[in-house]
């Protein structure tokens, strides 16, 4: 019995009369509070050095080709739009997972193969493209005509009107929107622990599997989740007051 | 030629099977005020609009100062638009319901164009647009949003703006008909301190009395077509055309 276990487990797990092993190599009972002191530091690097950056990573880039998908959406050139309708409409009908998939397992089989994060980050990007295109696009349509029209007649271009008249305006209707887009992609970064991202679910995970603590352990995660939504549900609150400042209260 | 500001010669424009305009022609003198008159539908604003490329005809000719654009040789694409541009350029809109800039205030409404289109130095352009504010009455407001003024006030803001770009003709687009009554007259002044500094203005109005009064020259369409001109002691108080007769007495009725 004690050969058998010295040689599968390299440790003596062999327990007189069937009784509980100790597999805790001596470290002794650990508390629920001494294990979530021990966890919340690493959980806290995980949201911080992955989670955090890659939302704010995502977000932005893909808030950047969200602006392009719409402006191609409404484009007046057949082959953008329909392009652009296809992507948004492949990005809304697929299951994110499965898009993380492909781009972490697919791509490599045809050569693409990024590092991890920068992996997350593509995924991640792309989905928020495909969900804020539409958010954008009905944002720029919900400026009246006559704003196109009087840009033009002050001399504005494509751009200038975008930039200094339309994207302005679009961007009160877009906030609360996009807000929500964030505040998803925020908590949807966890998927990224099922491509073993070390982010701050990944490292709860690792904590709950190793102690059991699975209720804490979670719990936990969720509280950091929910402090930066609330944090970044204010930001959304002080932005929409700022924009809504040259509108009748 | 120098005396003729502007001038158009066989403007045709359809939106599909609808012919808005069908033959065009006339001549704007420097520095005198043309009111466009006719029920609606009858090609009056797209007429105006025309001369602004907000709407492109399909053919003809239209001259403002020194610029001249033949729409049957627009080249298509990026070269036609700016063609279209150019003449563009050449005027200021005042629309209906003013298309002021909300989130800008009435001060960034007129240098905007001035300063960020036609890159003048904002020193000089802020100074133009505070002595234009004077002159429509409201040197006050330069620094209230839109939505703080009146609807009068904020056409007027309109009329502002569109000076701002020190334009060779000035286009109104009903600029009264979104107001309430009580606030038509303070507008209708100010365009007519305009048309007496000199400016070359084209004016779509349905207010016959100020016609009456502002115009030099009177054009009455209808189905796209000028059906009679002249002065408006001819066109309003003694028309000829059968049409314009008719169309006269309906308005003047109601108003």
């Amino acid at each position: 019995m004690r050969g058998i276990s010295q040689k599968y487990f390299k440790a003596d797990v062999s327990v007189e009369d069937g009784g509980a092993a100790d597999l805790s190599q001596g470290r002794g009972p650990r508390g629920t509070w001494d294990i979530l002191r021990s966890t919340a530091w690493p959980m806290f690097v995980g949201l911080v050095k992955v989670t955090i950056p890659l939302t704010a990573l995502s977000f932005a880039i893909g808030l950047a080709l969200a602006l392009l998908v719409a402006l191609a959406r409404i484009s007046p050139y057949r082959v953008l739009s329909g392009l652009a309708r296809a992507f948004i409409s492949v990005i809304r009908g697929t299951p994110l997972l499965l898009q993380l998939f492909i781009v972490f397992y697919g791509l490599p089989q045809i050569g693409l193969k990024f590092p991890p994060f920068t992996a997350a980050v593509v995924a991640f990007s792309l989905n928020v493209a495909g969900y804020a295109a539409e958010v954008v696009r009905s944002a720029i349509l919900s400026v009246p005509r006559g704003q196109f029209e009087a840009a033009a007649t002050i001399g504005f271009g494509y751009a200038q009107t975008l930039r200094r008249i339309v994207l302005p305006q679009a961007a009160r209707t877009a906030v609360p929107p996009l807000s929500n887009t964030l505040l998803s992609l925020l908590k949807d970064t966890s998927l990224g622990s099922v491509v073993l991202l070390t982010e701050l679910f990944r490292e709860s995970q690792l904590a709950a599997a190793e102690s059991n603590e699975f209720l804490a352990l979670y719990a936990f995660a969720g509280l950091y989740y929910w402090v930066i939504c609330v944090a970044l549900s204010a930001g959304q609150k002080r932005l929409e007051t700022r924009l809504n400042r040259y509108v009748i209260a | 030629m120098t005396d003729i500001r502007i001038e158009v010669t066989g403007l045709r424009k359809s939106f599909g099977e609808l012919n808005v305009l069908r033959g065009i022609d006339f001549t704007t003198p420097r520095g005198t005020s043309t009111v466009l008159l006719g029920p609606s539908g009858s090609g009056k604003t797209t007429l105006l609009r025309s001369l602004n490329v907000l709407d492109t005809p399909d053919s003809g000719i239209v001259r403002i100062d020194d610029v001249s654009v033949d729409f049957s040789a627009l080249p298509a694409g990026k070269a036609g638009r700016a063609e279209g541009q150019r003449l563009r350029a050449q005027s200021g809109m005042v629309f209906q319901s003013h298309n002021l800039f909300p989130h800008r205030t009435v001060l960034e409404n007129l240098t905007e164009g001035p300063v960020v289109a036609q890159k003048r130095p904002v020193d000089e352009v802020m100074g133009e647009a505070r002595v234009l504010l004077d002159q429509v009455g409201l040197a006050d407001k330069a620094d209230s949003y839109p939505y703080q003024l009146s609807g009068g006030q904020q056409q007027r803001v309109g009329i502002a703006r569109a000076l701002a770009l020190k334009p060779r003709v000035v286009l109104f687009d009903e600029p009264t008909s979104a107001l309430d009554p009580e606030l038509v007259g303070e507008v209708l002044a100010v365009i007519k301190d305009l048309a007496s500094q000199g400016w070359t203005t084209v004016i779509v109005t349905h207010e016959i009395r100020f016609a009456e009064k502002v115009a030099d020259q009177v054009l009455f369409l209808d189905g796209g077509v000028i059906v009679e001109s002249g002065p408006p002691a001819q066109v309003i108080a003694e028309p000829r055309e059968e049409r314009t007769q008719r169309f006269l007495r309906r308005v003047l009725d109601h108003g």
